[in-house]
C-alpha cells in the first residue's frame, strides 16, 4: 500500500494503482479521452496530465502509478493550459460538424471542448476524409477519428478479432482496417463493441431509421415491431429514466406512439427458440451416436460469424435453431399473416435489437423462409429506436403503460433473460429438465450460470442425465474456450456463446455511456423481470403452445424445421 | 572597420550548428518503421532549406517534389504524380549546379527505386505499409531480449531476476555481457538526447552481481528426441529452450569442450572461460545429454542420427577458413586466424615469442589475432589491410584497443605475395599500395596506387580474411551449399526438402555475431517444437518494475574502463572492468523506458512469452 496526496487530500491505495484511479476514488475529476480501464491505458490524448511535486514533467495520470508520499495536483494553471492546448489540437483534426453526428450530445470530445471553453480554434481545421461504403453495418468516419486507439485495443484485447489497426506513422498516422483490407474481408464479427467504445462519432452503426419511417408512412404496410429482451433494460437511459420509470409498458407506448401497428415481443420468439433448441439439445444428448457434442447456442449472429470465420469445423455443432429475431420474422409473415388474413408481403417486420450484427443476420438469405421478402425486413439498434422516438418528439414520461399486442407479445421470464450472459442456457435448462423428467425444476435451480465472468462452467442433473454446461461471453473468451475444447482440455455438452462481453446487455447496439460498462446492471434488471414473471418456463408460454397446436404441430416438426431452423454452413459471410 | 576579421559564430549560427548536431543524432538512431514516403518529404524540405536559391532545379524543383509527395501522402496522389516525381527528380539530378540540389534529386530517385510499393500503397489505399517500432532496443536485439525490463530490475538491485529475464530470450547473459556487439544500443532513443544507454554494461552488472542463478524447471517430458550437432552458441541455445520445453536433447560437439567460436575464436582476455563456463553449465544443467569429441561422419553417421532422433539441428559453425589467394601462402609460417585462435581455446598456444607477426585483415578476428599475438610475446605485430582504418569492419573499440596495446596498423596495402627464404620459410609479406576509389556498398573500393610494391619483413603471417564452412558429410542427406558456401536453410531454420532437419548459426548465415547465433538457436527451438506438434511457451513470468514518469535531462554515458594497456598485455585476464555501482545506477536512470512511454504504452510494450 502507498499513501499519497491528491489536491490536498490523502489516500492510501495498493501499489501499482494509477493516479487516475486514485483520484477518481477521491471523487476528483480528471478528464480522459483515450483511456479505457485495463484495455487502453496508453496516454495518447494527454487529457489526464497532472502535476506531481518534484517532477518537472506533467504526468499522464492514466498510466502513471501512485508512489509513496507523492503529492499530485490535478488542477493547476499549467495542467489546464496543457489540456486545453491538446483539445485544440485534437479539434484541429476533427470534423466538428456536430449537428450531423450520431454522437452529438453524447460525445466526450464535445463535452471536454465545452468544459474547457474552447470557442475559437487557433489552428486551421484539417480533418482527414476517406471513403467508406455506407451500406456496411459498421461505418467509420476518418474525419471524426481522434486516433485514441480504443477501437484497436478493444478489438485486439477483448474481442481478439484484430479488425482495426494503426495505419501509417508520423503526421499521417491513422486508424483503419488491418492490413489495408476492406472491412468485408477483414473477418469482422460485426459485434459493434468498437462503436460503443468510441469516445466520438468516428464509428457508428448504419442508420436505417429513415427506411423505417418510409414503411410507417406507407398505407399498404402493416408495420410490426418486435423488441429484444435487452432493449427494455437500456432504452430509458438515453431519456435519463430509471428502470422504475422506463417500464416495459412505457416502452410499448412509445412504439405505439411512433406509429407501429403491432408491437410484439421478441420474448415470444425466445420461448419458441427454447422449444426448438431445447428439444434439439435433448435429441442430440440422448443420441450420442448420431450427433457430435458439445452443442452450441446459435442465437448470437456475432458468435455465428465468429464460428464460421475462425472455427468452421465446429459450425455443425451449433444448434440449427434460428435466432429469436428470425423465428419471430418467420412466424410473423406466415402464422400471424394468416391469422390477420393478409398477404404476408404487406407486413413490414422490424426488430429492435441491442445489436449491430442483427443487421447482418436479417439479410442472410438462408434465414428467410416465409417467402414474403425478408422475414425481418429491417433491424435497428436500441440507439436507433431512441432516435426514432426523439424524431417524433415523444416524451416517454407523458405516456402511460400499454400491453404488448397479441398473439406474438407473450413472453416468459425464461425468455427475458436471453438478454444477458447465461440467460439462454438457464432458459434452455429449465425446459430441457422438463423435457427429460416430465416435471419442472425450481425456476432458480439453474441460476449458477449467472454472473459476469467471461467463462463459466456448471454441471447439472436432470433425471439420470448429467449435463455439463459452459457459458462464455466476449469473443476473446470464446476463442480461448474453443481452443480448450479442440485440444480436449475441457468437455462440455452444451455451450452458450455471446459475442459481446456480458451478453446482449452490453451489446454493440445499446446506448453508449463513455467509460461505463452497463451490461451487468442491465442484466440485473432482466433477472428482476424474470423473478416477477407469472410464467418462468418457456414451455408454459400459452401463445407458443397455441402456435404449435394451430400451425407447427410440435417442436422439430417438418414445418418447424422449414421455418425455424437454418443451415448455418450455407450462410454467406 | 578592419580589413580582415577573425570569424566567431554568432548565437544564431551556434543554435543552427546545434540543431544540425541534434539532427545528426536523430538520424543516427533513425527509429524503425516510419513511413518512408513521409521521411523522403522531410528530407527534401531539409535539402530545400539548405539551398542557396540560385538555380531553378533546386529552388523550385525541390519544392515541387515536396508538393507532389504531399499529395501522395494525403491520399490524393495519382500514378501520374509518381511519374512526374520520377522524371522531375531525374531532371533535377541532371541539371542542378551543385551537390545541394543534385544529391537531393538522386535521393528521391533512390527512394522511388527502393520503396516503390510504399508509394503505390499510398495511391491505392491511401495508407502506408509501415508499422512503427515501439521499443527500439528490443526490436534491434536479434534475440529480442526484454532490455528495459532487465534494466529496471538492475536499477532495483534485483540482479538474479534480471538474469532470469534475460534468459527467457538469451541463455548466454554472461557471454553477452562481455562480448555482444550490442545492436540494441544502435537505435536507443536516448541517442536523440545524448548517447545510448550502456546496455551491455548493465547486462554485465546484472551477471556479476547476481552470481549463480540456476536454470528454471523444464516442462514435463514429451518423449520427443532432438539431436543438436555442434555445441556452440546457436546449438546450445536451441538445446536449452528445447529441453525447457520438455523435449529430450542430445548435443554432439566435435571439439574437446563446448562453446564453439566463443571458446575457440574469442580470446580469453575478452571472454574469460569462467564466464563462458557459467552460461554453459546452467544450460547443460537443464538435463541435456552432452557429448564432446564426437565428429559426425567419423564417430557417428548423420543417417544414424536421423534415425535415432525426431528432429536434428545442424549448428556446426564456420570453423574452416578462407585463403588470401596470393602466391606463396602455403609457405611455412603462414597460418589462418581460425587455427591460431583455436589452439588458444585448447590452451595449446603457438610459441611466437620474439617473432615479427603480420595479421592480414580488417575485421574483429584480425584484431583478436593481433592482440593475442601481443600477449603471446611477439616482438612486433602489424595488421595489414587493403582499405582505410575507417573502412575496417572491426568494432572501433577493438581497433583502438589493439593500437593501444602496440599493434601497428598498416592500411591501404593489399597483400600481393608471400616472400620466403631458401628453406621456404616466410620472411616478408609483399604488398601493393592502394588508394580509396569509388564507393560500392557504402565503402570506397581500394584501387592500385600505381606505386612500387613494398616488402614488410616478418616471421609469421596470420590470415584473418574470412571463415568457411565444412559440411561435406551432410551432403548425403541432400543438404546443399548456397552460392556463398553456407548451408541452405529457410527463415524458419528448416532445411528445404528435408523432414525435421534444421540448420542455423554461422554455418547457415556465414560468420556472424554471437547474438545472431542465439537468435538462430531460439528460432530453431520454436520451429522444431512446432514441427514436433507442440506449441510450448517460454515464459518464466519474471515481474518487471513499473516505469516512473521523470524528466530525464541530457546526461553523459558511462563506459566500461579497460585495464591499463601496459598491464593487460602481459596476461590473458579480462581487460574490461565492470561498471561501478554509481555508474550502473546512473546508466539505469538514463533508460527512457520505451516499453511504457511513447508507442510502447500501446503496442509491443512487453512480449511476455514466445
Amino acid at each position: 500500500m502507498v499513501t499519497l496526496t491528491i489536491d490536498g487530500r490523502q489516500i492510501t491505495v495498493t501499489e501499482g494503482t494509477s493516479i487516475l484511479t486514485a483520484a477518481r476514488q477521491l471523487g476528483l475529476r480528471i478528464p480522459t479521452l483515450c483511456y479505457l480501464k485495463d484495455i487502453n491505458e496508453i496516454g495518447a490524448c494527454r487529457m489526464c496530465v497532472v502535476e506531481v511535486e518534484g517532477n518537472d514533467l506533467l504526468v499522464a495520470a492514466c498510466n502513471a502509478g501512485c508512489e509513496e508520499g507523492m503529492v499530485v495536483h490535478t488542477n493547476t494553471p499549467r495542467v489546464r493550459a496543457a489540456r486545453r492546448l491538446n483539445i485544440e489540437l485534437i479539434l484541429s483534426r476533427h470534423n466538428a460538424n456536430c449537428t450531423g453526428c450520431t454522437r452529438s450530445g453524447n460525445c466526450s470530445l464535445q463535452t471536454l471542448a465545452r468544459d474547457m471553453n474552447v470557442l475559437d480554434l487557433p489552428f486551421p481545421q484539417q480533418p482527414v476524409f476517406r471513403e467508406w461504403d455506407h451500406d456496411y453495418v459498421l461505418i467509420r468516419d476518418t474525419s471524426k477519428c481522434i486516433n485514441c486507439m480504443r477501437c484497436v485495443s478493444f478489438c485486439d484485447k477483448v474481442q481478439d478479432m484484430h479488425v482495426w489497426d494503426v495505419t501509417g506513422t508520423g503526421a499521417h498516422t491513422g486508424v483503419g482496417v488491418r492490413d489495408r483490407l476492406d472491412l468485408k474481408d477483414a473477418g469482422c464479427a460485426y459485434c459493434g463493441q468498437c462503436i460503443t467504445h468510441c469516445p466520438v462519432g468516428a464509428l457508428r452503426a448504419r442508420d436505417d431509421t429513415m427506411e423505417v419511417f418510409d414503411a410507417l408512412r406507407d398505407p399498404d404496410k402493416i408495420c410490426v415491431v418486435q423488441v429484444a429482451p435487452a432493449v427494455r433494460a437500456a432504452w430509458g437511459e438515453s431519456f435519463g429514466l430509471t428502470h422504475e420509470e422506463a417500464t416495459v409498458g412505457r416502452m410499448v407506448s412509445v412504439l405505439k406512439a411512433i406509429g407501429f401497428d403491432y408491437v410484439f415481443d421478441t420474448n415470444f420468439a425466445a420461448d419458441l427458440t427454447i422449444m426448438e433448441e431445447g428439444s434439439e439439445f435433448v435429441e442430440r444428448m440422448t443420441h450420442p451416436d448420431k450427433y457430435k457434442l458439445p452443442m452450441f447456442t446459435s442465437c448470437c449472429p456475432g458468435w455465428v460469424r465468429y464460428a464460421k470465420l475462425r472455427a468452421p469445423e465446429m459450425v455443425e455443432n451449433l444448434s440449427t435453431a434460428k435466432s429469436p429475431q428470425q423465428m419471430f420474422g418467420a412466424v410473423a409473415k406466415t402464422y400471424f399473416a394468416k391469422k390477420l388474413g393478409v398477404d404476408p408481403n404487406r407486413i413490414f417486420c422490424l426488430s429492435i435489437m441491442p445489436c449491430t450484427a442483427k443487421k447482418y443476420e436479417c439479410a442472410v438469405e438462408e434465414v428467410n423462409d416465409s417467402g414474403a421478402g425478408r422475414d425481418v425486413d429491417m433491424s435497428i439498434t436500441t440507439r436507433e429506436f431512441v432516435r426514432m422516438a426523439r424524431f417524433c418528439q415523444i416524451e416517454p414520461m407523458s405516456l402511460g403503460e400499454s400491453e404488448f399486442d397479441d398473439p406474438l407479445g407473450e413472453g416468459t421470464g425464461a425468455a427475458v433473460i436471453f438478454g444477458t450472459t447465461g440467460g439462454v442456457m438457464e432458459a434452455a435448462l429449465r425446459s430441457a429438465y422438463f423435457l427429460i423428467t416430465g416435471e419442472n425444476a425450481d425456476a432458480d435451480a439453474f441460476s449458477g450460470v449467472r454472473g459476469l465472468d467471461g467463462w463459466k462452467e456448471r454441471t447439472f442433473r436432470a433425471g439420470d442425465i448429467t449435463v455439463r454446461t459452459a457459458v462464455v461471453n466476449g469473443l476473446g473468451n470464446i476463442g480461448r474456450l474453443l481452443d480448450a475444447v479442440k485440444k480436449g482440455e475441457v468437455h462440455y455438452d452444451f455451450i452458450e456463446c455471446m459475442a459481446c462481453p456480458s451478453g446482449c446487455g452490453g451489446g454493440g447496439g445499446q446506448p453508449i455511456h463513455d467509460g461505463q460498462e452497463l451490461g451487468g446492471e442491465r442484466g440485473k434488471y432482466l433477472y428482476s423481470l424474470d423473478k416477477n414473471s407469472a410464467l418462468r418456463f418457456s414451455h408454459e408460454n400459452t401463445s407458443v403452445q397455441k402456435l404449435y397446436e394451430e400451425y407447427l404441430e410440435h417442436p422439430l416438426s417438418h414445418e418447424a424445421h422449414h421455418l425455424l431452423h437454418t443451415d448455418l454452413k450455407a450462410w454467406k459471410l | 572597420m578592419s580589413r580582415l576579421r577573425i570569424y566567431t559564430p554568432d548565437s544564431s549560427q551556434q543554435i543552427v550548428d546545434e540543431m544540425y548536431k541534434n539532427l545528426e543524432r536523430r538520424i543516427d538512431v533513425a527509429p524503425k518503421g516510419n513511413c518512408p514516403v513521409e521521411l523522403s518529404d522531410a528530407f527534401l524540405r531539409m535539402c530545400l532549406a539548405q539551398s542557396c536559391g540560385k538555380c531553378v532545379p533546386c529552388r523550385i524543383g525541390l519544392a515541387q517534389l515536396s508538393a507532389l509527395l504531399g499529395k501522395i501522402l494525403d491520399g490524393t496522389g495519382t500514378e501520374e504524380d509518381i511519374q512526374t516525381l520520377e522524371s522531375a527528380a531525374q531532371a533535377i539530378y541532371d541539371t542542378a549546379d551543385c551537390a545541394i540540389g543534385r544529391e537531393a534529386g538522386r535521393t528521391v530517385l533512390e527512394c522511388l527505386k527502393g520503396f516503390r510499393d510504399d508509394f503505390e500503397s499510398h495511391l491505392t489505399t491511401g495508407r502506408c505499409l509501415s508499422t512503427f517500432v515501439a521499443v527500439p532496443c528490443v526490436n534491434s536485439c536479434p534475440a529480442h531480449v526484454d532490455i528495459p525490463g532487465y534494466i529496471a530490475l538492475v536499477s532495483e538491485g534485483k540482479y538474479a531476476d534480471a538474469v532470469r529475464l534475460i534468459r527467457e530470450d538469451n541463455p548466454f547473459p554472461s557471454v553477452c555481457g562481455l562480448i555482444c556487439e550490442h545492436p540494441c544500443e544502435e537505435h536507443c532513443r536516448r541517442n536523440i538526447m545524448d548517447d545510448s544507454v550502456n546496455i551491455r554494461g548493465l547486462k554485465r552488472t546484472a551477471v556479476e552481481k547476481a552470481g549463480h542463478v540456476p536454470a528454471p524447471k523444464c516442462a514435463p517430458p514429451t518423449g520427443r528426441k532432438v539431436a543438436i550437432i555442434g555445441g556452440g552458441p546457436t546449438g546450445l541455445t536451441a538445446a536449452y529452450y528445447l529441453t525447457l520445453m520438455g523435449h529430450s536433447v542430445t548435443v554432439y560437439e566435435k571439439q574437446k569442450k563446448f562453446g564453439g567460436m566463443l571458446r575457440y575464436g574469442i580470446p580469453r582476455y575478452r571472454l574469460p572461460a569462467r564466464f563462458l563456463d557459467e552460461d554453459i553449465n546452467v544450460i547443460l544443467s537443464t538435463g541435456i545429454e552432452a557429448h564432446t569429441n564426437v565428429e559426425i561422419g567419423k564417430d557417428i553417421s548423420f543417417s544414424e542420427i536421423q534415425e535415432k532422433f525426431d528432429s536434428v539441428y545442424i549448428a556446426i559453425g564456420a570453423h574452416s577458413y578462407k585463403k588470401m589467394r596470393i602466391p606463396g601462402e602455403d609457405a611455412e609460417g603462414v597460418v589462418s586466424a581460425v587455427q591460431f585462435l583455436r589452439a588458444m581455446g585448447d590452451d595449446e598456444p603457438m610459441d611466437i615469442r620474439g617473432k615479427r607477426v603480420i595479421v592480414v585483415g580488417g575485421g574483429n578476428v584480425a584484431m583478436d589475432a593481433s592482440r593475442t599475438a601481443i600477449r603471446l610475446g611477439a616482438a612486433e605485430v602489424h595488421v595489414v589491410y587493403r582499405r582505410r582504418e575507417q573502412d575496417m569492419t572491426a568494432l572501433h573499440a577493438e581497433i583502438q584497443g589493439a593500437i593501444g596495446e602496440g599493434v601497428d596498423l598498416i592500411t591501404l596495402k593489399a597483400p600481393a605475395s608471400v616472400v620466403t627464404d631458401e628453406q621456404g620459410k616466410v620472411t616478408a609479406l609483399r604488398v601493393k599500395p592502394q588508394i580509396p576509389g569509388e564507393y560500392k556498398n557504402g565503402r570506397p573500393v581500394p584501387r592500385d596506387a600505381q606505386l612500387p610494391e613494398e616488402d614488410i619483413p616478418c616471421d609469421l603471417i596470420i590470415a584473418a580474411v574470412g571463415q568457411a564452412i565444412d559440411f561435406g558429410h551432410f551432403a548425403e542427406a541432400g543438404i546443399t551449399a548456397s552460392r556463398w558456401g553456407t548451408l541452405q536453410a529457410e527463415e524458419s531454420g528448416a532445411v528445404a526438402g528435408t523432414n525435421g532437419i534444421y540448420a542455423g548459426g554461422d554455418c547457415a548465415s556465414g560468420p556472424a555475431t554471437v547474438i545472431k547465433a542465439i537468435e538462430a538457436g531460439k528460432t530453431a527451438a520454436a520451429n522444431i517444437d512446432e514441427y514436433l506438434g507442440y506449441h510450448s511457451v517460454i515464459d518464466f513470468d519474471t515481474p518487471v518494475p513499473r516505469a516512473h514518469a521523470r524528466l530525464r535531462l541530457a546526461t553523459g554515458r558511462c563506459n566500461m574502463v579497460d585495464r591499463p594497456e601496459g598491464e593487460r598485455i602481459k596476461d590473458f585476464e579480462l581487460i574490461e572492468e565492470c561498471l561501478t555501482d554509481e555508474q550502473a545506477h546512473q546508466e539505469c536512470s538514463r533508460c527512457l523506458r520505451c516499453d511504457h512511454f511513447g508507442y510502447g504504452a500501446f503496442r509491443g510494450g512487453r512480449k511476455k512469452a514466445w
